[in-house]
């Protein structure tokens, strides 16, 4: 077996060593009833070349984003990562090393994450950000529960914006904790309800902006309806670079930012590794999850960086921890901030602004044809469009003309009477074909 | 999983220099790497864009004008930016990395070739699910895989660390005694040893959490356990094999009191490598258990994840699962993606999308690669070197349980350093100086100055008494008296010991322009 270094002759002369005769000894704790003499019902080790076979004809079953026209997004973009993120991140000391708990061998990790701290709560308009979550959408469950810490109150309010599963997870973990969860009805222009909803037992408001739909909302003034009732502002973003385009959460009045990161750096992985970003206002940083780095110095008086504020996590406080969280998502963390690095603001701004350019160019080619209802007013790199019939039946037929069209929003939610909205997204990946292909296939199917 | 489990930051003192210093902060080959906001690339990108329309003016004042204060570097720059700051990094691909709890084993190269592949690299969750039969394939064969290996009947995959496990599992057991009518149950109880995400993992789901006391020769005592099983309790969580690294001899018993007693038992999975292709937690009485692919599977720890953390589950928990699963029909492979309509009793939904697709290919290429004899090899093999450390160092160091085995881990506490003013960091330290991680320290809380030590399978022979060589060099260095190798250590890393008091005093979690070195100038004119 090629990962087992150990041979019989190790094995015997280690045996003796230890003062016993067989292996067996060792799991004599193991209560009989439960000793598995047998090997179990499952095949036995295989060479690189079978596993190699068996995997590439496990994948050559799927379709990849990449195959042709593809306009899914709805919390996942596929984006053009550059071939240095990669190549780094599957370096041996940022791959197969442990979260950084030794600082002075760990360095490289634990600058980067600094790094990515800073990044992160520059692209959000907040003071300070953690080293990373698991997701958006566990970052979001986790910005609820923290606004409880925070207010010591127990209603969120959920906008109808806000990415279905979003809301579902969020649900799901903030109401185990005791949290009352007030799902607002899904709407193309959901924002401007959760201002009703706001009251003085509202912990937070979550908004999604761009939200589900795409559409790009200021939410200026929730912000300050949030704080005029004691709550706090909550911006989710699922799209990491329309942060190059668009006005910050914190520009805007939120006190907590979280969102998707998988976008910058991060491929599509059938739904994961992702990495979530979390961000906040300095003043509520002793309540923020999730593992922080800061800035200190070693015994020579260099600069260097450690883990910090972990009285706040589970392996010091235990019971009493702001989070469960331990492992996150620190090498997505590090693809993030290697292709950000590689941006910088200039091409940030100008990936932000090519994507949207490229959505416009669909929304124009989309609007063209005959029974199609272009619903959102502004949006970033995704918008949604009502078809004629059922749009999960239109993404199905247009597969038949090589393009996958988008995600029906029945999907993610198929409660809430929208069965004819289909969700599109385009990225700088998308090209003037593919639309093209896109349009004329539609045109074709709903003629 | 818990390591530095001092419990307080720590502060170096004053230090000497070690020896010959350079002039510029190199140490040798090893470059002073400076932040990326310090380099100087406020108006510089390393990615060529195709130019395109730029035109915003249908968003209007949604517009961002102000600078956002992103640095930019070209691709060389990046490159030796982040590789000068690799080689600050120890790993497991330069030496045995014994962090007990951990299980710090080999990543093989093949697992991170397939996750690469267009057809699942290149797969976007919500595309039709007709164009994604083989990644739902993979799911359901693993998910196979998974229930053999731990005798359970069903799997949530979708948790996407240990942690995120565990709280699935308690809020399926949660799920099911509300369904029962015992939703009245408020405490959970833990084990004094166990995984500080046991007690944080009770407490945020509303549980009060009671300790059950361990017995001396390191197990639950199960007559505390008996006396504080009540029809209060919702559940135990115990760590099977647990985190003094051993077997709970009594497992069988503390799944039948359980039980009788109308709770559930939850395991926690971390240490499942040392019993896997050996022992069934599903013949232990086990409800609920994570299973770290990021541990007993291989995949990666990158530095602090990602992980992924699937939760096997009995028949009594099953119902309640979370969303989404796969079922095999007529069509092939569908993705049940909500709880409402086929399985009313689902307790939710643990994040957006499937869970952690990556780790579940490479998962099951390790699975594939070892095969049934390979996985049950693992566990005998990581079981040897495990006993094997404790034989080779019980000579100069003191094992916390001298009596029988030890399972995948060896346990020392710190009596031996007892009059030497060394401390257990000292010496943790001071194995950087020869080449090596520090174990886990401090932890399992129950043992004074914990030292954790858990080689796994994917070590030699010749690299277990390197380490032990070392450790016994060290071992005998502390009682000869030598304190400043160990109060001053490490002297050769990149950086000698960190100030945490200051970092947590007054924290610097963000560079800021007017921190040092170069401020960013605005943004010229687009």
């Amino acid at each position: 077996m090629r990962y087992l270094p150990l041979t019989p002759a190790d094995r015997a002369e280690m045996l003796a060593t230890i003062g016993v005769g067989t292996i067996d000894d060792l799991f004599s704790d193991v209560p009989e009833a439960a000793r598995r003499r047998d090997l179990f019902d499952l095949p036995l080790h295989a060479g690189e070349l079978e596993v190699e076979r068996e995997l590439s004809g496990l994948a050559a079953m799927n379709r990849p984003a990449g195959a042709g026209p593809f306009f899914c997004g709805a919390g996942a973009y596929r984006h053009h990562v550059p071939a240095t993120v990669d190549h780094i991140i599957q370096r041996s000391e940022f791959l197969t090393s442990y979260t950084p708990y030794q600082p002075e061998i760990a360095q490289g990790t634990l600058q980067v994450l600094f790094e990515f701290q800073t990044q992160v709560a520059a692209l959000t308009g907040l003071d300070v950000a953690n080293a990373s979550m698991y997701d958006g959408s566990t970052a979001c469950a986790e910005a609820v529960m923290m606004s409880q810490r925070v207010t010591r109150r127990k209603k969120a309010v959920l906008s109808g914006g806000l990415h279905p599963q979003y809301a579902a997870t969020t649900q799901t973990i903030a109401h185990a904790e005791g949290m009352d969860i007030v799902r607002q009805p899904a709407a193309i222009d959901a924002e401007a309800a959760v201002l009703n909803a706001i009251d003085a037992e509202t912990a937070c408001v979550v908004v999604q902006t761009p939200n589900v739909f795409g559409v790009v909302t200021d939410v200026t003034k929730i912000a300050e309806a949030a704080h005029a009732a004691g709550a706090l502002l909550i911006v989710v973003t699922t799209e990491a670079v329309s942060y190059g385009l668009l006005k910050s959460p914190g520009e805007m009045g939120a006190d907590i930012a979280v969102a998707e990161g998988q976008s910058i750096g991060n491929g599509l992985n059938f739904g994961g590794p992702y990495v979530g970003l979390f961000a906040c206002r300095e003043k509520l940083v002793r309540q923020m999850p999730g593992r922080l780095c800061g800035e200190t110095v070693d015994a020579e008086g260099r600069r260097g960086f450690v883990l910090t504020l972990s009285t706040r996590e589970q392996h010091i406080r235990r019971e009493k921890a702001t989070s469960n969280i331990c492992t996150n998502s620190g090498l997505c963390a590090l693809a993030f901030t290697i292709h950000l690095s590689l941006l910088g603001e200039r091409g940030l701004r100008e990936l932000a602004a090519l994507n949207h350019s490229k959505a416009r160019e669909l929304r124009d080619a989309l609007a063209a044809v005959p029974g199609v209802e272009i619903l959102t007013p502004r949006f970033f790199n995704e918008f949604a469009i009502r078809l004629k019939g059922d749009a999960a039946a239109v993404v199905e037929a247009l597969l038949a003309d090589g393009v996958v069209a988008g995600v029906p929003f029945s999907r993610l939610n198929p409660h809430a009477g929208m069965d004819d909205v289909l969700l599109v997204s385009a990225t700088e990946t998308t090209t003037s074909e593919h639309i093209q292909a896109f349009a004329s296939a539609l045109a074709g199917r709903t003629a | 999983m818990t390591m530095q489990n001092v419990g307080r930051p720590t502060r170096p003192q004053a230090a000497t220099q070690s020896g010959h210093t350079s002039l510029t902060g190199a140490r040798g080959l090893l470059q002073d790497e400076a932040l990326i906001f310090e380099l100087g690339g406020w108006d510089k990108t390393g990615v060529d864009l195709a130019p395109g329309d730029h035109d915003a003016s249908d968003l209007g004042d949604l517009v961002r004008a102000a600078p956002i204060g992103l640095p930019g570097l070209s691709e060389p720059e990046a490159v030796r930016h982040y590789v000068r700051l690799s080689q600050k990094n120890h790993a497991i691909d330069l030496a045995l990395y014994p962090l007990g709890s951990c299980t710090m084993k080999h990543n093989p190269r093949l697992n991170e070739k397939m996750a690469r592949l267009a057809g699942f690299a290149d797969l976007h969750p919500l595309a039709p699910q007709s164009t994604v039969q083989g990644a739902l394939a993979l799911m359901d064969r693993l998910a196979h895989w998974l229930k053999t290996l731990t005798g359970m009947p069903a799997v949530a995959l979708s948790p996407k660390a240990g942690a995120h496990g565990e709280l699935c599992g308690l809020l399926a057991i949660r799920a099911a005694h509300e369904a029962n009518g015992q939703g009245h149950r408020r405490t959970v109880l833990v084990p004094t040893s166990a995984h500080g995400t046991n007690p944080a993992t009770a407490a945020f789901v509303g549980y009060s959490v009671v300790e059950i006391a361990q017995t001396d020769d390191g197990r639950v005592d199960i007559t505390d356990l008996a006396a504080k099983l009540s029809p209060d309790v919702a559940a135990i969580m115990v760590t099977n094999p647990n985190t003094c690294g051993l077997f709970e001899r009594d497992v069988i018993e503390i799944g039948r009191l359980t039980h009788e007693a109308g709770a559930y038992f939850y395991c926690d999975g971390a240490n499942f490598n040392a019993i896997v292709g050996r022992v069934r937690p599903g013949d232990l009485g086990v409800d609920a258990m994570h299973i770290n692919l990021h541990k007993t599977f291989s995949t990666p720890h990158g530095g602090g994840g990602p992980g992924a953390g699937p939760v096997v589950l009995s028949a009594a928990l099953a119902p309640f699962a979370p969303a989404p699963w796969v079922v095999a029909g007529e069509g092939g492979f569908k993705l049940v993606e909500e709880t409402t309509d086929e399985a009313a009793q689902g307790f939710g939904r643990m994040s957006a999308f499937h869970g952690q697709m990556g780790m579940f290919v490479r998962a099951y290429a390790y699975m594939l690669s070892h095969g049934s004899d390979g996985l049950r090899q693992v566990a005998e093999d990581a079981v040897l070197n495990a006993n094997y450390i404790k034989a080779k160092l019980s000579p100069v160091m003191t094992p916390a349980f001298p009596d029988g085995p030890c399972m995948h881990e060896a346990l020392f506490d710190d009596t031996w350093l007892e009059g030497t003013d060394i401390t257990t960091l000292d010496f943790a330290k001071a194995m950087i100086d020869e080449g090596f991680h520090p174990m886990t320290m401090y932890f399992p809380l129950v043992v004074h100055g914990a030292m954790l030590i858990e080689p796994t399978e994917t070590e030699s022979k010749l690299e277990l008494d390197r380490f032990c060589d070392a450790l016994t060099a060290l071992a005998q260095a502390a009682k000869g008296g030598d304190v400043e190798r160990f109060k001053g250590a490490p002297y050769l890393a990149p950086l000698r010991r960190l100030d945490e008091t200051q970092a947590a005093r007054k924290p610097r979690l963000t560079w800021r322009p007017d921190d040092k070195g170069v401020s960013p100038a605005p943004l010229a004119a687009e």
